[in-house]
């Protein structure tokens, strides 16, 4: 009953005229997804994201919300309009990070515990594919033109490059200690892979076949900031490739790095044990979540300032937005 | 120009692919020394028979994954003997063309089968032995500590202490020589830390059964009597090396304060409900290959044996000098479940690495401490430090 009624009253929420866009925040200890608009960077909602809620991305199309339910062994899936939850797909054990093709059919899945990325159907809920990478797997990229889907596995310290075609690894290449994300540019010619203990991020050049190839190391220095400290995390890079900011975990800053000299130009100060990033989609603003001050930081990209900060629900770990 | 250099880096990391055809079989062994002891004081604190052989298991199926993509192999031979059959043990291992070691033994033990292992250029792994000796004026330059000195068990302690402005400190130590050691490094913390030992006392090791059907009634009586009229204190800090005493200190003082060391807040490199920093990955790793949870000497084992791995990847090598070399240089770095990185002391083969404080249930804290500064790293605040160490074996 209470179920229905909020519903109901989620419905008449978006029925309001405003159409702004809205951020999805997962919070990996509070179990719940906070729903922030951002227009007017205020809460809307929270509501149950299930056990231990980490990866957080929504379909191509905008319409379904999936969430890494770390504990439950699944990714639950929620109507991005209503909240409302859909039928749950299978993901193996413990899912972390995950990725989607631009048709939204195909769902790539990191199981941290089983040495595998999972390769899900989105439509028919059941498993494609089951690939052994190294040992941890987090990090998942896919190529813009969908042909590789990257993993990273963080004891044994490669990218692994993932055919979509036949599920098979084509490359992989050695990068620092625990490697956390990777993230092609928008033209496909370029990955970046970040490595948490490390303090580095790896630069790859991407052949027109999708082979890779380091051309460079991004590191870190904060004064008064021990090096210890900057453990790059999540990585972002702007659509025509010129900016790239990284999270920096206990270092509660994110970096913004030129894509071209592969310089950092600033640290931007956000909230405490910053995790990962996602922009809106006009990519004017880029947000970032903070795991230990419970709030997520709103970054002008333009101008590469924090502008302000949003409280969201208990150790928020990823974010997805949509218009 | 930009394509050229391009081209010739592609070429360089494809000479990497196709090097790891360059099959490298690394084998190396666990030999662990079984010393006569009596029970310990807990059940939960009974050694498994394959304590430290677990964690080698699970380095060979890491490190084995990882090698899966590179063309390595690993194999690790594990040997358990009496004290009086180690020497032959090590004899048979190096007959066998085995040249990495990880030894679980004491500091004699450990010394003697070091220098002979050094006679055929094999390199050790302590993963056992804490005396700070031996990364002091007794160091080895084939012998690398992956286990913590008690110096760097007893600073966690005394950091967290002074960070919970615990400054006056009943010290109790037990009468056996590991007691003392252990008692002298919580002395240095104090000193080094601004704590006060107000007052210390000795509690005799008088042999025997340490567990009787009814041992609490006697404990809960004489206990008390044992900690009365001591000086005002703010914690007990409990040496007991050989485990009969402290963990029976918690709720049978006289004055109610909290115990740390030995008994109580206890530190550890690791212990089967630690999470945090992907943790969880690797207990359920632990836990299913083994159906047990971890303990310290496992993961010390496992992490001499990744610190073998991880280099091996980087080196594409198995040579013992190689392996030791790029251990200790600037390069090597490890990520070991802490936080950071773990990395070696290259003035005597310590490797420093986050100590955990653990109360029996959770990690309570981890050392070292916010606050406590190193010009070098905040990680050698704890443990000797290099104008201290009278080590010249790495010079």
């Amino acid at each position: 009953m209470k179920t229905l009624l909020l519903s109901t009253a989620l419905v008449a929420l978006s029925l309001s005229p405003a159409l702004a866009g809205k951020a999805f925040i997962s919070n990996e200890r509070g179990n719940t997804i906070t729903v922030v608009d951002t227009d007017t960077w205020e809460v809307l909602t929270e509501f149950d994201g299930g056990n231990r809620p980490r990866g957080i991305i929504v379909s191509p199309d905008g319409k379904k919300l999936y969430v890494c339910a770390s504990d439950d062994n699944l990714v639950r899936v929620f109507d991005t309009e209503t909240y409302e939850e859909l039928p749950s797909l299978p993901s193996g054990p413990d899912p972390e990070l995950f990725t989607i093709e631009e048709s939204g059919t195909r769902l790539y899945i990191a199981n941290e515990d089983d040495n595998l990325v999972t390769v899900t159907d989105t439509n028919t809920r059941e498993v494609l594919a089951e690939v052994p990478v190294g040992v941890e797997p987090e990090g998942m990229g896919i190529s813009p033109d969908g042909k590789f889907v990257v993993n990273t596995s963080e004891t044994t310290n490669m990218a692994h490059f993932i055919s979509t075609e036949d599920y098979k690894i084509k490359y992989n290449v050695l990068v620092d200690q625990r490697p956390r994300y990777a993230q092609y540019t928008a033209d496909g010619t370029r990955l970046y892979v970040s490595s948490e203990i490390g303090g580095t991020v790896t630069v790859m050049d991407i052949a027109e076949d999708g082979a890779p190839t380091v051309v460079g190391k991004l590191t870190f220095e904060v004064p008064n900031v021990q090096p210890e400290w900057l453990q790059p995390v999540g990585v972002k890079v702007t659509e025509d490739g010129s900016r790239v900011f990284v999270a920096l975990g206990p270092a509660n800053r994110v970096a913004v790095v030129d894509g071209e000299s592969l310089e950092v130009l600033d640290y931007i100060l956000v909230g405490q044990r910053v995790w990962q990033l996602d922009f809106t989609p006009d990519q004017k603003y880029l947000l970032s979540t903070n795991g230990n001050s419970n709030d997520i930081t709103v970054i002008d990209v333009a101008a590469e300032k924090a502008i302000r900060s949003v409280q969201v629900g208990q150790a928020p770990w990823g974010v997805a937005i949509i218009d | 120009m930009l394509k050229h250099a391009q081209a010739l880096l592609a070429s360089l990391i494809f000479c990497i692919w196709a090097g790891s055809a360059l099959a490298v079989d690394v084998r190396a062994a666990v030999l662990r020394v079984d010393y006569p002891t009596l029970l310990p004081v807990s059940r939960h604190d009974l050694r498994a028979e394959d304590i430290g052989f677990a964690g080698a298991a699970l380095a060979d199926e890491d490190n084995g994954t990882t090698g899966s993509f590179m063309g390595h192999t690993y194999e690790t031979l594990t040997r358990a003997v009496p004290p009086e059959g180690a020497d032959a043990a090590l004899e048979e291992l190096l007959e066998e063309g085995i040249r990495l070691i990880v030894v679980q033994a004491g500091a004699e033990d450990l010394l003697r089968l070091s220098d002979r292992a050094a006679e055929d250029g094999a390199l050790v792994l302590n993963a056992a032995a804490p005396d700070t000796d031996l990364r002091d004026d007794q160091c080895r330059a084939n012998l690398l500590h992956i286990a913590p000195s008690n110096q760097m068990m007893a600073d966690a302690v005394a950091q967290f202490a002074v960070w919970k402005k615990w400054g006056d400190w009943l010290l109790i130590e037990g009468s056996n020589p590991a007691d003392m050691a252990l008692g002298a490094a919580f002395r240095r913390a104090a000193a080094k830390y601004g704590a006060e030992i107000v007052e210390e006392r000795t509690f005799e090791d008088t042999g025997g059964s340490r567990r009787t059907d009814s041992g609490h009634v006697l404990v809960q009586r004489q206990l008390p009597t044992f900690m009365q009229g001591a000086e005002d204190h703010d914690i007990v800090i409990a040496a007991d090396a050989t485990d009969y005493f402290a963990n029976y200190l918690p709720y049978h003082l006289w004055t109610p304060r909290p115990v740390m060391g030995s008994g109580g807040l206890k530190p550890v490199t690791m212990h089967g409900a630690h999470e945090a920093w992907g943790a969880t990955q690797f207990q359920t790793r632990f836990e299913e290959l083994t159906r047990r949870t971890v303990a310290p000497e496992d993961y010390n084992v496992w992490l001499a044996l990744r610190v073998v791995g991880e280099t091996v990847t980087r080196t594409s090598s198995a040579e013992p000098e190689v392996i030791r070399d790029y251990a200790l240089s600037d390069a090597f770095e490890l990520a070991a479940f802490k936080g950071q990185k773990v990395t070696f002391r290259q003035w005597n083969g310590q490797m420093r690495q986050p100590i955990l404080l653990y109360d029996g249930r959770i990690t309570v804290s981890v050392s070292p401490q916010e606050g406590f500064l190193h010009q070098r790293s905040p990680l050698d605040t704890m443990g000797l430090d290099q104008p201290e160490s009278q080590c010249t074996a790495f010079n």
